[in-house]
């Protein structure tokens, strides 16, 4: 079921990027330019997007890939629900960051970069999101959480965790009212 | 023809010859690793190839360097192996050294740099920093070891003069920074029959995978 949403939904993504493709010129410096716009509409490069666009200005779909992970704007992964960042500048590195990003990384089960399976949560890492004095600083649905701490990470995902479970089951007693 | 000194000897060689390649055909050997032979636009990314050349500031690489009439080179100056050296060890501490399990050993470019260099392979002062995971199976045909690679880009080269589509590229930066392959439809592949670039890395990070 879902399986057959995502697809639908990546079918969609395709169409929307060959229509728009035509607005591009055939010369291999329009790259960057058509990797924005992807990412910029649909917040993610899908793998056969990257097909699509090696083909169009007829070059291989590897130099596309090593283009668009050569920057830190392009995604390979769809975002979660609850888009997750873990600040990694200056400030964040010297304060302990990493440790933040692999607590998350550990108890999400992803890597930096990656979505859970269940499309609730993506991670990735940031440069400076300008409150350093905060730091370590991490993103969570747009909310900025300073002063991270491993506690902090459980606490905030367990959060997330009573939320939806409270959602289920209001939404299954709705069903039962029916 | 030119001629120059190289090391006190006299020397004529080819006009718009490298001097990396004069030096080379003439048994002066210079560390490189990124460099080869025919090379239009040498990428000069291993910063290994230093010399000095008389009236030029500074160490300069060989292997972007044309040779000119009356050039007066030193390949062997304490400048020179320091800046060697100094690029070795940093090759080395991203390394995943275990020449008894590697395919490589005693044909590797880096254990015969080290050698000439006078460099352990495990250097001292340097933390380690290896990649994961330790094998890249992405490829149909090929397995990587990204902390075998020293990202010299020689594979890349050879792929794109055999293939006009090349599918091997440079992907992510940084210490992230690895060789990559994309997904690509199995039968489309040539490199079954190919492995140019299995053949020419220096540090066997390229293999053909084993079947069975
Ligand atoms: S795989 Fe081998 S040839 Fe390619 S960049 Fe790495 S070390 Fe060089
Ligand atoms: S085997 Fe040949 S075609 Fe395949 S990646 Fe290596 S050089 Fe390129
Ligand atoms: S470095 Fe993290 S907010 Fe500035
Ligand atoms: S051979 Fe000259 S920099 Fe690598």
């Amino acid at each position: 079921m879902t399986k057959q949403n995502n697809s639908d939904e990546e079918r969609i993504i395709l169409e929307d990027i060959e229509s728009r493709l035509s607005s591009f010129g055939k010369d291999r410096w329009n790259l960057i330019p058509i990797l924005q716009m992807i990412q910029t509409r649909h917040h993610y490069l899908p793998a056969d997007a990257i097909r699509m666009v090696a083909n169009y200005l007829d070059i291989a779909a590897c130099e596309v890939y090593g283009v668009a992970t050569f920057y830190n704007q392009f995604r390979f992964n769809p975002p979660g629900k609850h888009p997750i960042q873990v600040c990694l500048g200056t400030a964040c590195h010297v304060s302990g960051g990493d440790i933040i990003l692999e607590n998350f990384e550990r108890k999400l089960g992803i890597r930096e970069g990656e979505t859970t399976e269940d499309r609730e949560f993506s991670l990735e890492r940031v440069a400076c999101v300008g409150c350093c004095a905060l730091a370590p600083v991490a993103v969570v649905d747009k909310i900025v959480h300073g002063r991270m701490a491993p506690s902090k990470v459980e606490g905030l995902l367990l959060g997330f965790q009573i939320e939806k479970e409270k959602q289920e089951r209001a939404k299954r007693s709705d069903e039962s009212n029916l | 023809m030119i001629t120059l000194t190289i090391d006190n000897r006299e020397i004529t060689a080819k006009e718009g010859a490298t001097l990396l390649q004069v030096c080379l055909d003439h048994d002066i050997y210079i560390p490189h690793l990124c460099y080869l032979e025919g090379m239009e636009h040498a990428a000069a990314s291993c910063r290994l190839c230093f010399v000095e050349i008389e009236g030029v500031a500074g160490p300069v690489t060989s292997c972007t360097t044309i040779v000119k009439e009356g050039m007066v080179v030193k390949t062997d100056t304490e400048v020179v192996r320091h800046l060697q050296r100094a690029s070795l060890q940093l090759l080395l501490s991203v390394h995943h050294v275990d020449c008894a399990h590697c395919p490589a050993n005693r044909k590797c470019a880096l254990q015969d740099m080290a050698k000439f260099l006078k460099v352990g392979l495990k250097p001292k002062y340097l933390e380690q920093h290896l990649k994961e995971p330790e094998i890249d199976q992405g490829h149909p045909y090929l397995d990587y070891y990204p902390n075998r690679c020293v990202l010299c880009g020689r594979c890349v080269l050879v792929c794109k003069n055999s293939h006009d589509r090349p599918f091997l590229t440079f992907a992510k930066r940084g210490l992230d920074t690895v060789i990559s392959f994309y997904e690509e439809d199995r039968a489309e592949m040539p490199c079954d029959e190919c492995l140019a670039c299995v053949e020419i890395c220096p540090v066997s990070a390229l293999m053909k995978r084993k079947v069975g």
